[in-house]
């Protein structure tokens, strides 16, 4: 079997684990829809028929498979609250939270790449030691902490940046991209910590191998001998935990949103959770473990692109 | 006489590890002319890489690493060049040539890269000027298809072969010194021998002075002009190559010599191995370092060390020397 194959494989077999456990959880969750929609004065009899109507009825795993069976086909199912298509709800929140993931990791690896060079010229020098030290500052710091102080200084006391809100990229560039600093640096500001941590410690291994050395023998300068020949062999980790921290991310991205009051697909989930709306909750889990899924199956094709011997094991016809 | 290419005096080389200072070299003095070849042969431990390498400052002084003596490049004394200058000389005027092509190889860039960004920085060359003259360089060095070879990586490529990518990478500006550090040492037996003749080949060709540094001084033997010795970071022996081979004058250079295996042996008699192990470089005692495994030692040579002495052209550190008189 090629690596591709084995790849696709696991990624159903991964999906379907997730989906069935999504579905059990949600099932057992205290609450019921029907008394959140008709309200606690209504009668068993209502509470009943309305359940019958919705289909709840029914045995979990009929439902299930029942779910999964429209779930292949790109039918998620309608929310129980709103009748709105699960599929269209998700569809209108994700530009929000993708703008908002992107510039959480570009705003990451753009601190944590130069930090790690910076750090690595001189370990044990004052910038290394300045940034271990903020690396564990801002890791100990929780995200809606970190919001809030972001919020203060930004927008309540100097007053440059919205608070809160969102605004579409249809109302002009910079303004949606105003309302959105605060939730990504909210994000970036963590993230960054461990990714500078792993590819701070690959790169001193990096260093000590020889082919290092000639490059220095080549008379190359530092920074060349950094940029140019120590950078990418020592990114994989970095890679690898940028891909995991995906998962991390959009936990991440559910709170801050909710701190920023942004429409995103975290919000929506929250959301859907305090209703019981369970067919919006079973949709929403589903969309991020796939995204999740799919995220680091394409971090791991990564690795051929930056690697040409792993290109060489996993291609070879 | 004209003046030396490259003159070391008084190297050394101190790590401050946790198990005390350990001296790597300590106080090795070398002249080397211009197209002539040294030997530096020395058991592994002996301080043979971190001596040259901390001759053109890949090995530099930090708080872990402290480094004396004075290094002279035709006339240019290295050890207080600046950064820049440092780097050109290194880039243009020596190359070197590590033990284990297998690691000296960047994994993740061509080829071709490899070989022509040398040029690019100290020749000036653009890219395509660049891999042009990588092309041809691979094929000088004997590699067959050198233009596919340039597209390639390292790991397509054999052991032998990537030795020889090595020293297309340090002969392509031209340098007048080349360093190569047991350039054959992690090679299979069958390929030991070209490699050492591609080196000499190109040395007579281009008309380099050559470091070639081996454990074996039967490497050392049809292709270096002088011999130095080393022995726990220290010059044992110094002298012209036929010297050393007609008669040794210490007795770990002679000990080394017995290791050899000679044409006039019958085939499968033994060699000699020298007996005892190296010693740790950080727990060194006030006497003669080889001591404890040498034939001839003396209360003497427990409890002085015996400096390096110059004979007429040849030098050695013992107290008992063999072969006197001849
Ligand atoms: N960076 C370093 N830190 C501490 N000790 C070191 C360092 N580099 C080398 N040494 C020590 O210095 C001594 C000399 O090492 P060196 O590599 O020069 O030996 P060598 O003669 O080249 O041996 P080999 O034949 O194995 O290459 C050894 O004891 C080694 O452990
Ligand atoms: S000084 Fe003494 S111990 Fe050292 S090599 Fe000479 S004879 Fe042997
Ligand atoms: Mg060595």
């Amino acid at each position: 079997m090629t690596w591709l194959s084995r790849q696709l494989l696991r990624l159903v077999a991964v999906l379907f684990a997730v989906t069935l456990l999504t579905y059990f959880i949600v099932n057992i969750l205290p609450g019921d829809v029907a008394i959140v929609i008709l309200g606690n004065l209504a009668t068993p009899e209502d509470i009943a028929g309305l359940r019958k109507d919705l289909g709840l009825d029914r045995p979990m795993l009929v439902r299930y498979f029942e779910w999964l069976g429209s779930a292949l086909s790109g039918d998620l199912g309608r929310s129980y609250r709103t009748s709105e298509p699960v599929a269209q709800a998700i569809i209108d929140r994700l530009p929000v939270s993708l703008q908002l993931m992107v510039m959480a990791q570009l705003t990451a690896v753009g601190i944590a790449i130069p930090a790690a060079l910076l750090s690595v010229r001189k370990p044990g020098g004052i910038f290394d030691r300045i940034s271990a030290a903020s690396a564990f500052g801002f890791l100990a710091v929780p995200s809606f902490m970190l919001g809030i102080v972001l919020i203060y200084v930004f927008s309540v006391r100097f007053d440059l940046l919205p608070a809160t809100g969102f605004t579409p990229m249809s109302e002009g560039l910079w303004d949606n991209l105003e309302s959105m600093i605060l939730p990504a640096l909210t994000l970036g500001l963590i993230e960054w910590t461990v990714l500078m941590r792993v590819l701070r410690s690959d790169l001193l291994t990096t260093l000590k191998e020889d082919f290092i050395l000639l490059a220095r023998a080549k008379g190359l300068p530092p920074w060349r001998v950094l940029l140019g020949h120590a950078l990418r062999p020592s990114s994989f980790t970095l890679i690898t935990v940028l891909g995991l921290n995906i998962g991390g991310l959009i936990g991440g991205a559910v709170i801050v949103e909710q701190i920023f009051a942004l429409p995103g697909v975290g919000r929506l989930l929250l959301g859907a959770i305090f209703n019981r709306d369970l067919i919006l909750v079973q949709g929403t889990v589903t969309f991020i473990a796939t995204s999740f899924v799919v995220i680091n199956f394409l971090v791991d094709m990564l690795y051929a692109v930056l690697d040409p011997r792993v290109r060489h094991v996993r291609f070879r016809s | 006489m004209s003046e030396p290419l490259l003159s070391v005096h008084d190297a050394r080389v101190g790590f401050n590890t946790p198990r005390g200072l350990l001296r790597a070299v300590d106080g090795v003095s070398f002249e080397l002319n211009q197209g002539r070849t040294l030997g530096v042969v020395g058991e592994s431990g002996s301080g043979k890489s971190v001596l040259v390498r901390s001759l053109i400052g890949l090995v530099a002084a930090n708080g872990f690493t402290t480094i004396g003596g004075s290094v002279k490049f035709e006339g240019r004394d290295l050890r207080s060049l600046p950064d820049a200058q440092m780097r050109a000389v290194l880039g243009s005027e020596i190359g070197i040539v590590f033990q284990d092509p297998m690691t000296s190889l960047n994994p993740v860039m061509k080829i071709g890269t490899q070989i022509g960004e040398g040029l690019r920085r100290n020749r000036g060359l653009d890219a395509a000027a660049a891999l042009k003259r990588s092309i041809e360089l691979l094929a000088e060095v004997g590699i067959p298809e050198p233009e596919r070879r340039a597209g390639q990586y390292p790991h397509e490529l054999s052991g032998g072969m990537r030795q020889r990518v090595a020293i297309a990478i340090a002969i392509a500006c031209e340098p007048k010194l080349l360093i190569a550090d047991e350039p054959t040492t992690a090679l299979d037996v069958t390929v030991q021998r070209q490699i050492l003749d591609l080196l000499q080949r190109e040395q007579r060709q281009r008309g380099m002075a050559m470091i070639l540094i081996t454990h074996d001084l039967g490497v050392a033997a049809g292709r270096a002009d002088d011999i130095m010795v080393m022995y726990a970071g220290r010059a044992v022996e110094k002298a012209a190559t036929r010297d050393i081979f007609r008669q040794p004058r210490m007795p770990y250079t002679e000990a080394l010599l017995r290791s050899l295996p000679r044409l006039t042996d019958a085939a499968h008699t033994r060699l000699q191995a020298i007996p005892g192990r190296p010693p740790d470089a950080a727990r060194l005692g006030p006497g003669c370092a080889f001591a404890p495994r040498c034939p001839y030692r003396t209360d003497m040579c427990d409890a002085e060390r015996p400096d390096l002495t110059m004979d007429g052209r040849r030098g050695f550190a013992c107290f008992h020397p063999v072969g006197q008189g001849a």
